[in-house]
């Protein structure tokens, strides 16, 4: 199903002796050691309040640690500006939300032209072969959005599973280095959950994207290469009293 | 497309958003408003008399001066003689001399005894003479010429007789009922002091003072009118002169010698200069309806600093999905200013738009009523400097919404909080 990673590539997600903390909060929070390779599909659960969405927010870029090394696609973001990050972001990571994915004035078809937005060398990517309207119409054709509701009427107007389905899309167009995905299927029931996950890993066999989904529900491990918990990366030294959750 | 969406934004909080552009619209054309009739003030102001190189009355203060003999306010405290204002005519530098001697008034109107020369040489707005709106000038002793408002306030028409009572006020203190006066002529609106003037000749200023000695009637004498038509009404005082020279250099020698006149104590004054020292007087209150205005339009950009704050928290979402995809805290911040700055631009042409309909519908109406004339045209210069200023303050108001959607999208990090 994946491609076996050639040994010479760099690991897409790279994380080392990271120690983190929220400003004003008495969260602490430290990974020894946390790798992905290219293609790989990695599920990391994790108890709520566990620290999950603050790992993505290390690994996208948003956030940035007091210590430690992380690479992404062998680029370390430490030694980029903040600028930098926001544009490596853009360029390498497809990110969907739990909920609150979309703009929720603005169009499916807006929202998902809007992951190619800040990403100059994605969006060319997608026009050596199609114009972003005819590729973003394209993926929410093939995610199942009806095309008769991509355009012409707000996100807002969309059931949730459709508006996952439009997250997935922006997540996906110009294919990502790496989708990011935190808990993008809370908030769908169990059978459009397997529907939804079987139409991104549709489009992941397509593009040869990572995959680092986030959840609390072990049932999904079926579908991964890999399952993490979240315990088991946490770096217990540097953060002792957060090891007894 | 990224303008595209922040507009979208925009409309989808469409009420605030409108609230906001009504009230920025509302103080931006209060401001034009006050800025217009200001300059429109000062200009009408300055427009009340032109083509005049000299006043001359008795010595006093040269507004004082200007104002009775112009604006017909107060009182002169002394006269010229008729020697001294005959002297001056026959200077050589001297072109033409308008004598004017006031004192008495009509219903509340200011009597004005003058010449023909009046309505040749006195100028208003730019260059314009005194036109007639219907009959001539005075030609008789006892003919009359209204300016506008008079006719207008009572009602009078060429033709009406008219009395004149001796001493100001709305009734007069006594009337000269036995010189009825006969209404020759009115004149054009000017917007100026002139249509609130009632004209009649210098002779008839003395016609009407035949049987008055120092202000009050002597008792048992009453001259009839033919009588007084056979009588020698060279006046032997008059209020003021207008003055204009032969040539533009020679004003000031002039102005010289008339200050300097050995036989009486004269004053000569440039009008635009004293004009300018009255204006400067009232410049005050000027200055103080600038300065409310200008709190007006501080107040609204406030009030939208104070919706777009208000806004951040409901925006989060919208926030976390632009760092998602790649936005920088730096872009967000400017689709702040940017919201900021549209709500600005939208407010100054609205209010523009305001503006402008109020003053072609109020314009006219001002004119009439004030004489206060206000040009119909586009915020020019000083007014667009202003616009301009003000979107520039808009935008630079977005920056305290700006920092602080900076500051919440570097703290959120990954999680949407709504
Ligand atoms: N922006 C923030 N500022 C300060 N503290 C934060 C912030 N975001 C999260 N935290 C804290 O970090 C801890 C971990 O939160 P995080 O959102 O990473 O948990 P999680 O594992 O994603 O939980 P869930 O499964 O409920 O989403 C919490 O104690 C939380 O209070
Ligand atoms: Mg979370």
């Amino acid at each position: 199903m994946t491609e076996p990673s050639t040994p010479s590539a760099p690991p897409t997600v790279l994380l080392e002796h990271v120690a983190f903390q929220w400003p004003g909060s008495a969260f602490r929070f430290g990974v020894d050691r946390f790798r992905i390779e290219k293609a790989e599909r990695v599920l990391l659960l994790g108890p709520s309040g566990g620290g999950k969405s603050t790992l993505l927010g290390l690994i996208s870029g948003i956030s940035q640690p007091q210590k430690g090394l992380i690479e992404l696609l062998g680029t370390d973001l430490a030694k980029l500006s903040s600028a930098q990050r926001d544009r490596f972001r853009a360029e390498h990571l497809g990110v969907i939300f739990q909920m609150f994915n979309l703009l929720p004035y603005a169009s499916a078809l807006d929202n998902v032209r809007l992951g190619l937005s800040f990403a100059p060398k994605r969006e060319r990517r997608v026009r050596e072969k199609e114009t972003p309207e005819k590729a973003a119409a394209r993926l929410l054709t093939a995610l199942g959005l009806p095309e008769d509701i991509q355009t012409g009427q707000p996100a807002s107007l969309l059931s949730s599973g459709q508006q996952q389905r439009v997250a997935a899309a922006r997540a996906l167009i110009g294919d990502p280095e790496l989708v990011i995905a935190d808990e993008p299927t809370s908030a769908l029931d169990g059978e459009s959950q397997q529907a939804f996950l079987e139409l991104i890993f549709k489009q992941l066999d397509r593009s040869g994207s990572s995959l680092l989904m986030v959840s609390h529900d072990e049932r999904l491990s079926r579908w991964f290469d890999r399952v993490i918990r979240l315990a088991d990366i946490k770096h217990r030294e540097e953060a002792p009293d957060a090891a007894t959750s | 497309m990224l303008l595209r969406l922040s507009l979208q934004s925009l409309a989808n909080r469409r009420s605030t958003a409108l609230l906001t552009i009504l009230a920025l619209a509302i103080s931006i054309a209060l401001f034009l408003s006050v800025e217009r009739v200001r300059t429109g003030a000062r200009a009408s102001f300055g427009n009340t008399i032109a083509g005049t190189d000299l006043i001359v009355g008795a010595r006093s203060g040269s507004v004082q001066l200007l104002l009775y003999s112009v604006f017909r306010i107060g009182n002169a405290t002394n006269n010229m003689t008729w020697e001294s204002y005959r002297d001056i005519a026959d200077r050589p530098e001297v072109a033409w001399t308008v004598p004017i001697s006031l004192g008495d008034s009509h219903r509340g109107f200011r009597v004005m005894g003058t010449t023909d020369a009046y309505f040749e040489h006195y100028r208003f707005r730019g260059n314009a003479p005194l036109t007639f709106a219907g009959g001539k000038r005075f030609d008789d002793l006892f003919d009359a010429v209204l300016g506008a408002d008079v006719a207008a306030d009572l009602g009078y028409k060429v033709g009406d007789p008219i009395v004149v009572a001796h001493g100001l006020g709305a009734v007069g203190f006594t009337k000269h009922e036995d010189m009825p006066f006969w209404v020759s002529g009115i004149l054009a609106k000017t917007g100026t002091p002139v249509d609130r003037t009632v004209h009649v000749s210098l002779k008839a200023i003395e016609a009407i003072h035949v049987d008055w000695q120092s202000g009050a009637r002597t008792p048992g004498r009453s001259t009839g009118a033919d009588a007084v038509r056979a009588m020698d009404l060279t006046p032997k005082s008059i209020t003021a002169v207008l003055v204009g020279v032969t040539s533009k250099l020679k004003t000031f020698r002039l102005q010289r010698h008339i200050n300097e006149y050995p036989q009486e104590p004269l004053l000569a004054v440039l009008p635009g200069v004293a004009l300018q020292e009255l204006w400067s007087l009232i410049g005050v209150a000027e200055s103080a309806l600038a300065g409310v205005s200008g709190m007006v339009v501080l107040t609204a950009l406030i009030g939208m600093v104070a919706a777009i704050l208000s806004s951040l928290s409901e925006r989060r979402r919208e926030m976390a999905i632009l760092r998602a995809v790649g936005a920088g805290p730096s872009i967000v911040g400017c689709l702040m200013i940017l919201e900021a700055g549209t709500l600005a631009l939208a407010g100054a042409f609205t209010g523009t738009f305001l503006f402008l309909a109020g003053l072609a519908i109020a314009g006219p109406i001002v004119d009439q009523a004030y004489g206060l004339y206000l040009p119909f045209s586009l915020p020019s210069g000083r007014e667009f400097l202003i616009l301009a200023g003000f979107v520039c303050g808009g935008i630079l108001s977005g920056l305290v919404p700006a920092i602080g959607a900076y500051r919440m999208s570097l703290a959120d990090g990954m999680t949407v909080r709504q």
